[in-house]
């Protein structure tokens, strides 16, 4: 293909995408909503659009209730009036969404959705992305969810009041002490897969998911993207019961609902990637013979990830500031540090040749 | 409005903050600290409260509340109204508790009448005031938890206490602003279903009980929030004049229900809880282990809750019953002085304590001879106990502030009256 036809190319499915994720952007919204709802006794919404179906019992039944909430939301949140408060940082504080939400849309641009479906995937690239063949996916995604952190930061600044100050504060310190512990984790699935192409970790699973060889490493990476994602027990930037609302206090209308966008896209997203490091991405059963299932099987793990962070968004309390940091420098990194290296030194043992004979006269010392 | 022509976030300077305030707090650094008013719309100040923080980067350096956003005249309103219609102000204070505040003016008003319930009536009182401790130590539970961001157990508490609300309901046609105890006993005898109702509650509430402590009691993030946090010394919380579940966590045996019995709680077996250490987790304890021992007296005054007449037989102080109406004329005398003009009581005063859900909740009360009360004063507890506040607080953590103004559990009713 020639540039001008993988640009096209890009711009076209880039395009299909992102609207495929801001609608289920949308409807992640109504899944917490929902799923919160039921798990703590409650309905959920269920007035915005549903089909009626015929009344049993005199009974009013309703399917899909609440199926067009998102819409509403939307419609809401559109029409407000744009409120600036006055002595903002007009710049920075028009800004500051943008940054939040733009980086959370570019990070789809690297992952895997599908493998090799004909007419979809031109021939040189063997998985079907945005931008496919990308060889440095993973420090891609490392460098852009880093960006993210800019947009909540500034929001806090520019809106100059002393909660959202609080809340940027928070988030800076937050955001960078759970890169690292990240960044160390991605680093496992690098080495396994001897690739950083996003397609390569996948190509890499297929006869085993990384989570089996290394719970750790899926476990601390899990960790550092809910606190990386703001979200609850880690939601200590925007602490309802401490800072009202943190860094976006002074926003609203659609600029409050593009910091709402960007958290729950990079849910969506970061789910994605959780799975394609360690879940083993879109392979599934049969995804080798019918490529189409990969779109199956990678939305399937997504949703699972959005449920997990929702389950634990009910169950725990918030960790405490210090604590937090104390937990991401003290707990996850050393635990990253050790596990990268020990893995580091069974990959190198494996390839030199000398990880069997170690193994075999260490069992022999044991039972001699 | 205040307008300065600083650009800066700090936009009050310190003088005109604390002339708006009037808190009279000192400020340790004028300069690098950051002064942020929290409330009185804040999410977890439990009502109107403000707090002006002091603050060097998140820890809280000097701590003032500010109240008095809620006031509405109760005790002054309670001058112009007769004796029993008094009453309803007394709903309206602890909002959370309405039982406990009717059960403490009612009995200071029956000692300055000098009359008493019969056995039952005050039975009734009992199981009624301890189900409203279990209904307000479930709001206290809720949003404590809420305070820390568990989101779920605040809407798992509303529910029990929904159930207790509808109790209420039963006994009295009120949620909330119950109004239920009188002078010389109750408004009306309990309904036939009452009873069972109550006892199944008793039934399910403990599996219920467990679920929350599930969520709480050992989760390390909760205990990482509660544990050491918000230390209150059982000197300096005899000193502040601390009662209830806030003080007992700190050392301190004191229960009005057990140090000077009313409504013959000396009948019933319970045991106090105390626990020593004076953090928000003693405190969280003190108040789990209390609904144990609510649920206990419950138990036991349904088992052997006497029969009899509900009200005292002094018509010159209790209604004549709507049946009597029709056939006595002494009762239609009795029914149209008691609902015109009140009871006359004696000069002089009382002041009768009870063990509100919150800690000592008192009623001061003084009679002219006429039938209305010359002087009415409630010691509220949560007034009492928000002043340790500053004292626990002090260089914490802004997220630990909220927890302990959690776990002090205050309503803002009861504290501007």
């Amino acid at each position: 293909m020639t540039p001008g036809q993988i640009a096209i190319r890009a711009l076209i499915v880039g395009f299909i995408v992102t609207f495929a994720f801001i609608t289920g952007f949308a409807y992640t919204t109504l899944l917490e909503r929902k799923v919160l709802g039921r798990l703590q006794h409650r309905v959920g919404p269920n007035r915005a659009g549903y089909i009626p179906l015929p009344t049993r019992g005199g009974k009013e039944r309703k399917l899909l209730g609440g199926i067009l909430q998102p819409a509403a939301d939307a419609v809401k949140l559109f029409f407000k009036e744009d409120i600036t408060p006055g002595k903002v940082d007009l710049v920075i504080y028009n800004l500051a969404p943008m940054l939040a939400v733009i980086p959370a849309i570019l990070i789809l641009a690297v992952i895997p959705l599908a493998g090799k479906v004909p007419w979809l995937v031109p021939d040189p690239y063997q998985y079907f992305a945005v931008a496919p063949g990308v060889n440095v996916g993973v420090l891609f995604i490392l460098a852009i969810t880093s960006i993210g952190v800019y947009g909540v930061v500034l929001a806090g600044w520019a809106s100059n009041s002393k909660y959202a100050v609080l809340g940027g504060i928070r988030a800076s310190a937050q955001m960078i002490s759970y890169e690292l512990a990240m960044g160390l984790s991605v680093l496992i699935p690098i080495m396994l897969a001897d690739s950083m192409d996003m397609g390569g970790i996948v190509a890499a699973q297929k006869n085993g998911w990384f989570v089996f060889l290394q719970p750790i490493a899926a476990f601390i990476f899990s960790i550092a993207v809910m606190a990386e994602l703001q979200r609850a027990p880690f939601d200590l930037l925007e602490a309802e019961q401490e800072l009202s609302a943190g860094f976006n206090v002074e926003y609203g209308g659609m600029r409050f609902g593009m910091f709402f966008m960007a958290e729950y896209m990079k849910m969506a997203s970061l789910s994605a990637i959780a799975a394609t490091l360690f879940f083993g991405g879109y392979r599934g059963p049969f995804v080798d013979q019918v490529p189409l299932l990969g779109f199956v099987y990678i939305s399937i793990k997504i949703i699972i990830g959005l449920l997990l962070m929702i389950w634990i968004r009910a169950s725990f309390p918030r960790l405490r500031y210090d604590q937090l940091m104390s937990f991401g420098w003290k707990v996850l990194l050393p635990v990253s540090v050790a596990n990268f290296v020990v893995m580091a030194i069974v990959l190198v043992l494996q390839a030199e040749g000398v990880f069997q004979p170690l193994v075999s006269a260490i069992l022999e010392f044991i039972g001699g | 409005m205040l307008s300065t022509g600083s650009d800066t976030i700090q936009e009050l300077t310190v003088e005109e903050l604390r002339a708006k305030v009037g808190t009279g707090m000192e400020i340790a650094n004028e300069e690098e600290h950051l002064l942020l008013s929290m409330g009185p719309q804040h999410p977890s100040t439990h009502g109107v409260l403000r707090l002006l923080v002091e603050l060097d980067g998140e820890t809280v350096v000097n701590l003032a509340p500010d109240i008095g956003f809620l006031h509405t005249g109760i005790e002054k309103s309670m001058e112009s109204k007769t004796f029993t219609k008094a009453l309803v102000m007394t709903d309206r204070m602890d909002y959370l508790s309405p039982m406990s505040n009717n059960l403490g003016y009612i009995l200071a008003v029956e000692k300055l009448i000098g009359i008493e319930a019969p056995p039952r009536a005050q039975a009734i009182r009992v199981i009624l005031a301890e189900l409203q401790r279990v209904a307000s130590h479930l709001v206290w539970l809720g949003t404590h938890a809420l305070d820390l961001a568990a989101m779920s157990v605040f809407l798992y508490c509303f529910r029990e206490r929904e159930y207790i609300l509808d109790l209420f309901e039963m006994v009295s046609g009120q949620r909330m602003m119950v109004s239920y105890f009188r002078p010389g006993g109750v408004w009306r005898d309990l309904p036939e279903e009452f009873i069972p109702a109550v006892r199944h509650f008793l039934d399910f509430f403990p599996a219920r009980l467990a679920d929350y402590e599930a969520l709480l009691t050992n989760n390390p993030i909760f205990l990482n929030r509660a544990k050491g946090v918000g230390i209150i010394s059982r000197d300096d919380a005899v000193s502040l004049g601390l009662t209830g579940p806030s003080l007992r966590a700190s050392g301190v045996q004191w229960d009005i229900r057990k140090t000077q019995p009313y409504s013959g709680y000396e009948q019933y077996e319970f045991d106090v809880p105390v626990r020593t250490d004076g953090d928000v987790y003693s405190r969280y304890q003190c108040r789990i282990e209390e609904f144990h021992q609510s649920l206990r007296i419950l138990q036991q005054a349904l088992d052997k809750l006497p029969d009899g007449p509900v009200n005292a037989s002094d018509r010159k102080y209790v209604p004549p019953p709507r049946a009597e109406l029709g056939r006595s004329m002494e009762a239609v005398i009795h029914h149209f002085k008691l609902w015109t003009e009140g009871f006359k009581a004696p000069e002089g005063f009382v002041y009768q304590s009870v063990e509100s859900p919150r800690g000592e909740f008192a009623c001061y009360l003084r009679g002219d001879g006429g039938s209305k009360p010359a002087r009415v004063h409630f010691r509220a507890p949560s007034y009492v106990n928000l002043a340790s506040l500053p004292k626990m607080a002090k260089n914490l953590f802004m997220a630990d502030l909220v927890a302990i103004i959690g776990s002090i559990d205050i309503v803002l009713g009861e504290i501007d009256r």
